[in-house]
């Protein structure tokens, strides 16, 4: 069962691309394994590595000051092409909670629920001036709260847009914490709630089994 | 009552409840698993103590990563083996018909639902695959589902879902001489991009639509997701009718008469409403050929590879130049000097007997380029037997190509058959993505026509001056 999700914190790297496909999230060689787990590994595999295995420089997961990122920050139709789930599981094993883009292609955004895995969908000029902050400061560390529905960017001088954030504060180290411009973000009651619960979709779909049944009793006499 | 769409009659044939807010406990007729999307899900079956609900809704092959070469050998792939064992395993303990590698109905899950009569008008359909869209090309309510999914419909024969958007694309007039199915499809996402029918279902009408074969609605189907959309539906008429009549699951004698009234009833109403829509002329479209790694990077065989200097939005000129590095191809360079190592026909996109057909027509008595290396993998024992009745393995084998067994093959390069870095592929299949057909491969998708005769010439030619 997925661990709930309800808030998290944490630092932001940005993948400045458009049209991510899940072949490229984990490319099908890796498609082989029978478990759910241990696929971070391979995650951005042809992107991170070189064709002799060794981390690719100038691919931004591989940059030492974005190691313990747990939000993506990326383009437009993130996880389009095939329905495989080992995107979102390879997402989310690798350490990612949460992921940010304008758009999701349909498949993947679903399958994100089912894992515990936050797709977020904010507005295309939100998102790129969090690619750029991402990208230029540091540690751009960013708050999403899933019961109020909100982003919250750090503190700081310097994002003037969005509304400022009442609470926010600088973290112990002079650092900026989140407290910064926050942005409401859209998101389905249902897998919301699902979500927040880390609820077992079987178990509850399972409470209409009668109905279930008795469905099935009228299309086997049609 | 208001009139309805197709999407919303199938729809509410298959709602078992519905909540409030819209969210549905939507039964599933059929679920179609394989090999590399259901071990997790089986497994979680056995976690959770659960039975499979209905085995006989249920249908299984082995078609991602299997060999297509002597299947008499065994395989080489250990993981690989190990995902269709388990598949095995998998079926025997929960009471699933699979088509195994020996079963003379195996083939891609795409290509096999239909063919067997299991596919049919008016149905939900489900399987862990996004190009289970195919099925639509019978009226069927067909999409692509992820493994957390697949269990779910394992253990209630339902899914949870909300209602989609409807998306009507209209093509209308006689397509020429050597444009096909797939060069609609193409030019299609060349209009509305890869996101283009995020969160619709699209319904294919026109008298274009409606002059196409079973064959032919399902390679234009089939790419519905790489426009985004959950589904591609097409109405159903004689032409599903009689490619139905007679398959091995389909009803018999009056019972098929009754089904049929039943499916005709299941076209969209006059007046219908759709959310969105576009309209196509077809008469407009050439061959196309994609330049890009993404199905939306299309243009005409007599184009040119675009320009990213000149696109309008920052975006789209950005993903244009990292597409072209990625594709070692220059703005501006014509289609048709572009040369090519591979050519791979086949995938649930373009591998039935008539796509088989319209690639042999081009070779025959041609010889493929010595520069080219080129495959023919159809999409099931089935098409595999009767093109070999037909002569057609004669015809590609004559030519310089190589005549496989039925499965996936380098649609998506699971098994051995994978592209090398920095070779160029003519595919017929349906992804371009970067590194789709091996790591740094590079893939222009085609129509079986095209790529055949690429194979021949060694860079891509208009077919229609063949
Ligand atoms: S042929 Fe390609 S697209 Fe079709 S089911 Fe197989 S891998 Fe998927």
């Amino acid at each position: 069962m997925a661990e709930p999700f309800t808030t998290h914190t944490g630092l932001a790297v940005p993948l400045d691309r458009i049209n991510v496909d899940t072949d490229q999230i984990i490319p099908k060689q890796f498609l082989k394994r029978i478990e759910r787990t241990g696929f971070g590994q391979f995650l951005f595999y042809d992107w991170r590595f070189t064709g002799d295995g060794l981390p690719a420089r100038g691919f931004v997961l591989n940059e030492d000051r974005y190691r313990d990122a747990t939000i993506l920050v990326t383009g437009d139709n993130f996880g389009c092409g095939s329905s495989r789930e080992h995107a979102p599981w390879a997402l989310q094993d690798y350490g990612f909670r949460v992921i940010i883009a304008p758009s999701f292609a349909d498949i993947f955004y679903n399958n994100c629920f089912k894992n515990g895995l936050l797709p977020v969908v904010l507005p295309g000029d939100t998102v790129r001036r969090m690619l750029r902050n991402a990208a230029e400061q540091y540690p751009y560390s960013v708050s999403v709260d899933l019961e109020r529905q909100v982003v919250i960017e750090p503190g700081g001088p310097s994002d003037p847009s969005g509304a400022p954030e009442p609470g926010g504060a600088t973290g112990p180290n002079g650092s900026p914490e989140p407290g910064g411009p926050s942005h409401r973000f859209e998101v389905d009651p249902f897998l919301k709630h699902f979500i927040q619960e880390g609820l077992d979709e079987i178990g509850w779909t399972l409470q209409f089994e009668d109905d279930i049944a008795a469905y099935e009793r009228t299309r086997s006499t049609g | 009552m208001p009139p309805k769409t197709m999407y919303e009659k199938v729809w509410d044939q298959h709602v078992v409840k519905e909540m409030p807010d819209g969210l549905t406990v939507l039964y599933i007729d059929v679920h179609l698993i394989h090999e590399v999307t259901s071990p997790q899900a089986f497994e979680g079956l056995r976690t959770a103590g659960r039975k499979l609900r209905r085995p006989d809704l249920t249908y299984a092959t082995m078609d991602h990563n299997v060999p297509t070469t002597d299947r008499s050998l065994p395989m080489t792939d250990e993981i690989a083996r190990l995902q269709v064992d388990m598949l095995a395993r998998n079926c025997a303990e929960f009471g699933v018909p699979l088509y195994d590698l020996d079963s003379p109905r195996n083939g891609i899950v795409h290509v096999i639902g239909p063919e067997l009569g299991i596919t049919q008008p008016g149905r939900t359909m489900v399987c862990g695959d996004s190009h289970t869209s195919t099925h639509g090309a019978f009226g069927a309510l067909a999409f692509g589902i992820g493994t957390s999914e697949v269990e779910h419909v394992m253990a209630t024969q339902c899914l949870l879902q909300k209602r989609s958007r409807t998306f009507e694309i209209r093509v209308d007039g006689v397509l020429c001489e050597g444009v096909t199915a797939k060069d609609i499809i193409l030019n299609i996402i060349r209009r509305t991009g890869t996101a283009g029918g995020t969160g619709t279902v699209i319904e294919y009408a026109g008298s274009t639509i409606r002059g196409l074969s079973m064959d032919e609605r399902m390679t234009i189907c089939n790419m519905s997701i790489e426009l985004g959309a959950r589904a591609g539906l097409i109405a159903p008429d004689d032409t599903t009718f009689e490619y139905l009549a007679g398959r091995e699951f389909a009803p018999e004698g009056e019972a098929f008469d009754r089904a049929v009234a039943e499916w005709r009833t299941l076209a969209t109403d006059d007046g219908a409403e759709f959310d969105e829509r576009l309209a196509l002329k077809a008469d407009e479209i050439v061959p196309q050929v994609s330049w890009g790694t993404n199905p939306g990077m299309v243009t005409d065989v007599t184009g040119v590879v675009p320009d990213p200097a000149r696109m309008d939005s920052e975006n789209d000129r950005r993903a244009a130049e990292k597409a072209l590095s990625y594709m070692a191809l220059e703005p501006n360079t014509s289609i048709t000097e572009i040369e090519i190592d591979r050519v791979f026909i086949g995938s649930c996109t373009n591998s039935r007997l008539s796509d088989l057909r319209a690639a042999a027509d081009v070779i025959k008595g041609r010889r493929v380029s010595p520069r080219v290396t080129a495959l023919v993998v159809p999409g099931s024992h089935a098409v595999k037997r009767q093109a070999e009745a037909e002569g057609l393995d004669r015809v590609f084998l004559e030519a310089g190509f190589e005549w496989r067994e039925a499965g996936c093959s380098m649609c998506l390069g699971m098994n051995p058959d994978i592209l090398q870095p920095g070779e160029r592929c003519a595919s017929t299949s349906n992804r371009n993505f970067e590194g789709r057909q091996g790591r740094n491969g590079r893939t222009h998708l085609v129509s079986p026509a095209m790529a055949a005769a690429a194979a021949v010439a060694g860079h891509f030619v208009d077919v229609r001056d063949w």
